[in-house]
């Protein structure tokens, strides 16, 4: 094609100035979006593709992949909590003071003096609260829906640091107010850094080897929580766990494109069926163009009537998608801070401990095994997990059923009969052992060591362990294995957060209300 | 490359590597054991050699009308100090489970956090507290006690 010049300008120099100056707005709106507006399938390609923003999008997406029964959004509503913390996170940054006199009473200003501060650190809490469920959702689905499988093993693991990322910031954010909340459940944070002491006290080893006195002390950087943990805290939040997360994410992202998008089932072609009229038109030609006549003639060469395999621009259907959940998201989050407004206790008293003192609730299940073995419930057990949620691509190499939810009928079945197992077995484990006790009550003459290696909480995952044995031989799947393993996990979790958010009081004695708690 | 060799060098024998490579390798490993050594040094940084936490020794003057069995907890310590017959003793009250500050209860003493429950020498009766609370050095000097919280001794000790 050849170039035609363009006319020349034979106008004055001041009029051709003017005119100019009248068009700037709109040639530096033209400058900005690299293709124009997105109004043809080419220019629509470059608005991913031109832009530093999008382009970790695909130019084109599957249907499949924009059915919200394929992500529930929940991928998109983690990220979109996470900017949210991150936006209201810096503007907190411009009055909390990290040093322990002031850190105080500069939330407490934060709080009652600065003009929206009370709202901005209400969403940066409420932010927080959603990412961890999103974050645990997001999971489930991409467990459920089998996406951990080939090719897509390794975006799961950087998935599993994820949510270790996360758990560790909203950890790490809670310590910085310095009231009694924070104080105490970062004690006991620390403490349980240092629970692997159970085990080298046990073998009487500490002396030489004391893995659990390290983490302790690069922990809080003193023997003691105080200023030297206040501000490694601070940098944990603030920089270092933000920087590994926003890592670890691009990883992700990009993972997800070159895994081959989201997961689909094979016949997920066949059951979408052809584009509804309706639809957004799947191809519009550029202008002036004459050479992707191939994509409109009859006949069976190239893809007829369709985009090559089953896609449709990512602008708009993608973004317009990930908008909105963005915005439900926000507005999510902007509604519960708004309800609620985030705790501040009195001022941190190293001397009295809070009574009851609760981690955040995403941690009381947690602390629920904790109250039985610290280095079990706080090291051993959450790294078993961990390890058994890391394998599961890797033991799983079946096919079948992957990109349904379930993995059809069959799993459905396992999972509502794991579900029972599920809450059933930690039911009867914590209905005994707050009912009847454990070793050290009939034995208190008892070694730690049995204590630490028999517990309400690995008497649990013994039995999770076993029963998803029981279902891979049963069914003679690895899948059926991993379904029953995953959801007793839920389910535990679950059932001990609950166990220790709501039915947990003074001295972590057992209420079935805490109207019911004695009075101070 | 090797012109004594009468046979000539051996079609079987490896192939000496060119200097080229070699130099190439050999700086690519100096640069990596560069990186790596300085990463493990930096990793030292954030283990403090000092640690800045206040003096574990102090002075206390116990109550002259304190009762055999009654803890006295000096303010802002976290050691009960008692005097029986045999002298005088103190047993710490951090947690030995989680670090919480434990009470001094009628029956010896309790923890809030996870509902340890310990004798009055600091024995466990309950769980999860995985160790007895220690018995720390007290020295009596005229009237006045000094307790060392860094020095653990054997439980029964009463000066």
């Amino acid at each position: 094609m050849i170039a035609t010049p363009p006319p020349v300008d034979k106008r004055p120099a001041l009029q051709r100035f003017l005119s100019n100056l009248r068009g700037a707005p709109r040639a530096l709106r033209d400058t900005a979006l690299r293709g124009g507006k997105p109004n043809t399938d080419r220019t629509r390609s470059t608005f991913v593709f031109g832009n530093v923003f999008l382009h970790l999008h695909p130019v084109r997406t599957h249907r499949w992949s924009l059915r919200w029964a394929t992500t529930l959004g929940l991928g998109i509503a983690s990220l979109a909590s996470f900017l949210l913390t991150l936006i209201t996170g810096v503007l907190l940054m411009f009055y909390y003071k990290p040093h322990v006199e002031v850190a105080y009473d500069s939330i407490k200003d934060i709080a009652f003096v600065v003009p929206t501060g009370n709202l901005i650190r209400n969403i940066h809490r409420w932010a927080a609260n959603v990412m961890v469920v999103t974050v645990i959702l997001h999971m489930a689905r991409a467990f459920y829906t089998a996406a951990y499988r080939a090719p897509r093993e390794f975006n799961w693991l950087i998935g599993m640091g994820l949510l270790v990322v996360t758990l560790g910031l909203s950890f790490t954010g809670y310590l910085l107010p310095w009231d009694q909340l924070a104080y105490w459940a970062i004690t006991i944070g620390a403490n349980i850094a240092q629970s692997p002491r159970e085990i080298t006290d046990a073998l009487g080893v500490t002396e030489s080897f004391d893995p659990g006195g390290l983490q302790k002390l690069l922990l809080l950087g003193s023997d003691q929580v105080g200023e030297e943990a206040l501000i490694r805290f601070y940098l944990l939040h603030v920089m270092i766990l933000p920087l590994v997360l926003l890592g670890l994410l691009s990883v992700h992202f990009w993972r997800i494109r070159k895994d081959g998008g989201l997961v689909r089932p094979k016949d997920a072609d066949a059951r979408l069926g052809p584009v509804r009229a309706a639809d957004y038109p799947v191809f519009t030609e550029a202008p002036r163009k004459t050479y992707q006549l191939a994509a409109v003639v009859r006949g069976t060469s190239g893809a007829v009537g369709r985009a090559p395999e089953n896609t449709v621009p990512s602008m708009p259907h993608l973004f317009y998608a990930e908008l909105a959940v963005t915005m439900l998201t926000i507005a999510v989050c902007v509604a519960l801070a708004m309800w609620s407004d985030a705790p501040l206790k009195e001022l941190a008293n190293p001397q009295v401990p809070e009574n009851p003192a609760k981690a955040p609730w995403y941690f009381l299940g947690l602390q629920e095994l904790v109250a039985y073995s610290a280095f079990m419930g706080g090291v051993g057990i959450p790294a078993i997990v961990l390890l058994g949620l890391g394998l599961i691509p890797y033991l799983d190499r079946e096919t079948e059923g992957t990109g349904e939810w379930f993995g059809g009928r069959a799993g459905k079945r396992i999972v509502l009969q794991a579900l029972f197992v599920g809450f059933g077995a930690a039911l009867v484990i914590e209905y005994f052992a707050i009912r009847y006790g454990w070793l050290r009550e009939w034995f208190p003459n008892i070694a730690q060591l049995w204590i630490t290696f028999v517990n309400p909480g690995t008497v649990l995952t013994l039995i999770y362990a076993a029963y998803s044995m029981w279902l891979v031989k049963r069914h003679d799947s690895t899948r059926a294995g991993a379904l029953g393993l995953f959801t007793c996990f839920l389910c535990g979790f679950v059932f001990l957060t609950v166990i220790g958010t709501h039915f947990r009081g003074p001295n972590w004695d057992f209420y079935w209300s805490p109207a019911d708690w004695p009075g101070h | 490359m090797n012109q004594a060799d009468p046979q000539g060098p051996s079609r079987l024998d490896p192939d000496p590597m060119p200097r080229r490579d070699f130099l190439g390798l050999a700086s690519l490993w100096a640069a990596g054991s560069t990186l790596l050594f300085a990463a493990v040094g930096s990793l030292r940084l954030p283990k403090a050699a000092v640690l800045s936490s206040p003096s574990r020794k102090f002075k206390a003057t116990l109550p002259e009308n304190l009762a055999e069995g009654t803890a006295f907890v000096p303010p802002g310590r976290s050691v009960a100090l008692f005097r029986d017959k045999q002298g005088v003793y103190a047993i710490s009250t951090l947690c030995t489970h989680l670090g919480c500050i434990v009470k001094p209860s009628a029956t010896g003493f309790d923890c809030p956090c996870h509902g340890s429950k310990f004798g009055p020498d600091g024995k466990v009766i309950r769980g999860p507290a995985p160790a007895a609370l220690p018995w720390h050095k007290v020295s009596v000097d005229g009237g006045v006690c000094v307790v060392d919280e860094e020095t653990i001794v054997p439980p029964g000790t009463k000066v």
